[in-house]
Parts: structure tokens; sequence; C-alpha cells
């Protein structure tokens, strides 16, 4: 009983890590873009999210509020509320620890100034949950040139993490993140664009947690084996490639690609592609469809399975992080209204968008299933539906 | 990752090779030419508070990280 509930606690820690990461790299791409224009702030705009994510006998939901506000044409403010509510009993949790419920709460804000062709913005965000804690800050530059047909963005962030432990007041590791990215746009014609962009991330810190656990070979025992305390290197360093292609076609409508490649030090090559088609129907309506297909190697460290115990000198069994796939179908739905005649509102949307995703596993098994050789289990393989429903208002 | 880097290499020297190289060139798409451009359908991240929030699903489920789509669009041409 104790091992099972210290690995919960191991489970909920690094899902927080995963999760401070997107905190540290939305903050880094939110006010940085290969197609932001460099010349215009962004509009004037409030939105109110709910959004869920259901899947791997995982829920995860919560609201979301963005509200953005210009000063003078010149200075734009924008300030994000998030929340996830998490419910989880998901492979990992049901195999070595206990479900649980937790909540992680995240606030963000940034400043955008133009200045003739230029925009400089700052932002500062933090997450905070029970046992993590996380702060991020940004810098980005973008500048529109050639007639306003190319821009180009450059940034920087740097994030600074406290990992905790429950049950042991006193634990408190530091992460430290640094991040750089650079992106080019380019308008091709009257009806197509291309951007490129690039981002290197660092991180460097308590990457791992002691209490998450992989499993290794034990004749002594009744399953054949047992499990020890997972060991991460202490620093990772990754860059990521992405292309971007949009296209108007000769009615309207708008077809947009999207392929990115990855590697790390840690061993993981990745690349994903995307093709989305957004068709508006009549003055009111927006209806968008795409497709998307991920696909990763594992890291070199990673086994379901290790032969003995102590096996190498780095250990994971997080399926995060091994040979996996996943392919996903989204589609969306938006009303749009313009208002007369009330005061500084110019128009509302309502918006509905459920992407449905399957992950495909191939070396992490599903020891749910009990099997008279340790390695024969099936692998594993969930699907997940994400939902995102809003209201915005424009100003 | 070497091959990331040197693609982007390859291709940022190409594009700014090109434009210097040819100085006469003169921006082609004129700024009333741009209304498709500026038609929010075409933005990649039409709606920031979605787009940032799939981020977040992406990143917590996937080893890759950066270089995502972000919210934003347009062509500058109000």
């Amino acid at each position: 009983m104790v091992l099972k509930e210290v690995l919960g606690a191991v489970v909920v820690v690094t899902k927080k890590a995963m999760k401070a990461f997107s905190l540290f790299a939305v903050l880094s791409v939110q006010w940085f873009s290969p197609f932001v224009s460099a010349a215009v702030l962004p509009e004037d705009r409030a939105d109110v999210l709910y959004h869920r994510f259901d899947g791997g006998d995982v829920v995860i939901d919560g609201p979301s509020i963005l509200i953005r506000k210009s000063i003078k044409d010149t200075v734009s403010i924008s300030a994000n509320y998030y929340v996830d509510n998490i419910t989880s009993a998901s492979i990992d949790v049901v195999t070595t620890a206990s479900a649980y419920t937790e909540q992680r709460v995240e606030n963000s804000m940034s400043v955008e100034y133009l200045r003739d062709k230029t925009i400089l913005s700052v932002s500062y965000g933090q997450s905070e949950e029970n046992d993590y804690s996380a702060r991020t800050a940004s810098f980005n530059f973008s500048q529109d040139f050639f007639g306003d047909l190319t821009t180009i963005s450059a940034g920087y962030s740097q994030g600074w993490d406290v990992v905790g432990k429950r049950g042991e007041e006193d634990f408190a590791e530091d992460v430290a993140r640094k991040q750089f990215r650079f992106g080019l746009s380019q308008v091709i014609t009257k009806n197509s664009l291309v951007g490129i962009s690039w981002e290197t991330v660092t991180d460097a810190g308590y990457l791992n947690n002691p209490y998450r656990s992989v499993r290794y070979l034990d004749a002594t025992t009744a399953t054949g084996y047992s499990y020890q305390s997972e060991l991460y290197p202490e620093t990772r360093t990754s860059d990521a490639f992405a292309i971007r292609a949009m296209y108007y076609l000769p009615y309207r409508a708008a077809i947009k690609a999207d392929a990115r490649i990855f590697g790390d030090t840690w061993g993981i090559r990745a690349k994903n592609m995307e093709l989305s088609y957004t068709h508006p129907y009549g003055d009111h309506w927006i209806f968008d469809v795409k497709i998307r297909r991920y696909q990763q190697t594992k890291a070199d460290f990673y086994s379901d399975l290790f032969s003995r115990i102590d096996a190498q000198n780095f250990l994971a069994r997080d399926k995060e992080m091994s040979t996996f796939s996943n392919d996903s179908f989204g589609l969306g739905v938006s009303y749009e209204h313009e208002l007369n005649d009330w005061g500084p509102f110019d128009r509302v949307s309502l918006n509905l968008v459920v992407d449905y995703i399957q992950f495909d596993f191939e070396d992490f098994r599903d020891l749910r299933v009990q099997t008279t050789t340790p390695g024969l289990e099936p692998l594993y393989n969930f699907d997940a539906t994400v939902t995102r429903a809003f209201f915005s208002i424009w100003y | 990752m070497n091959a990331a880097r040197f693609l982007l290499v390859i291709t940022v020297l190409s594009l700014f090779t090109g434009l210097s190289a040819c100085s006469s060139i003169e921006p082609w798409v004129k700024p009333y030419e741009r209304q498709n451009l500026a038609d929010p359908i075409t933005f990649f991240g039409r709606d920031p508070v979605a787009d940032n929030y799939m981020h977040h699903v992406h990143q917590a489920r996937e080893s890759a990280r950066g270089a995502e789509g972000s919210a934003g669009g347009g062509c500058g041409c109000n």
C-alpha cells in the first residue's frame, strides 16, 4: 500500500512536470508566430472557454478566460486565466498506484508594443498545483518588411519550476528551462502564404521523479517482474523545425497544411503533419475539419521491461517516451453575429470544436492484463475526445 | 537536431540571398490585393484561447515540443 501511495504521488508529479512545460511552451508561442503580422496588433476580444479531455480513463476539464485590450493603437494587453480539474484512473495509476483528483491553476499576462512595423512583447505566467509550481517569462520581437510581405520573428523564454512531493514538505527541486525561437513568414501570392519556424529548448535540473517506476524481470515475484525508480538525465535539449502553408481557394474557403520534425538529446525523434479545411456558410457560419498524424520514436533509455534491476544508467517507462503514434480527426463549427447598437461591442461568436484522437503504442504494454510470461501483455492503446466550447466577443 | 538546424539555415539563407540578389524585385502583392489574406478564415490559430489549449493537450501527451503553430494571423493589410 505504501508503494502504491508513493507511486501515485509520482505519477501526479510527473504529469505536473509535463503540464508545467505546457505552460512554458504555450506562453512562449502565445505571443509569437511566424504568421502574426508585425504591423498590426491583435484584435480586442474576450473569450470564455470550457475545455474537456476525456480518454485513457482520464478526464481533465475546466475554464479558460482570455481577454485582450489595446491602448491607443500602440499597446495591447492580454490576460489569461486557465484551470485544469484532473480526475485520473489512467493505466499509469491503476497499475502502480491509486486514482486521484487535483486542480492546476495558471495565470498569464502579456504586453505588446507596436512601433511602425515592429512589435515588441513581454509576457509572464505562472502555474500552481499543490506540489508543483512553474513560472515563465518571455520576450518576443517581430518585424515586417518588403512591403509587408515578409515577417521575421524571434523570441526567448526562460522558465523556473519547483518540484515538490506529497508527504515531504521539505522536498523542493529546481528545473530551469530556456527556449529560443525564430520564424519567418512570406506572402507568396494574393491567395497563399508560407512560414517556417525553428525552436530549441533546453531543460536542466530535476527532470525525472525518483518515485516514478520502471519494471524489470524478477523471477522471485509472482508476476515475474518488479519495479524500481525511474532515473532521467539532468539535461535535455531539443530542436523542432516546422513549415506551414495556407491557400485561399477560388471560392471563400481556405486549406492549411502544417508539418514538423523534432529531435532531442534523449534520442527521441518525432514528426507530425496536419491538414485542415475552413468553409464559411452564409453570413454567420464557419465550419472547420482537420486531420493530424503524429509519430515518435522512444528515448534511448526507455524500455517497457528491463532485463534486470539497475540495467543501465538511465531508466524510463513513461508511455509518452515510448514509440507510438496518434491520429486525430477534428470538426468545428462557429456561429458569428454582428452587433449593431451594442455600444462598444462589434460582434460575438459561439463555437464548438471536437477532436477524436486514437493513440497506438508500439512498445508500452498493458499491465492490467496478467500473463504467465512478462513482456507478452498486449500493447496499450486508447482513444480520447477533446472538446472546446467557447464564447467570444469583439469590441 | 542537426537536420532541423541545417534545413532552417538553408531556407533562411536562400530567402535572404534571393531577396538581396534581386534588389530590384518589388513587393508583388499590392496592399489592395490582400483582402483574401485578411479574411480570418485564413488565419493559423483563428481563436487563440482554443488553440493554446490544444497545444497543452499535445504537449502533455507527446514528447515533441516547440515550433508549434500559434495564435494569430493576417497579412498586415488593414
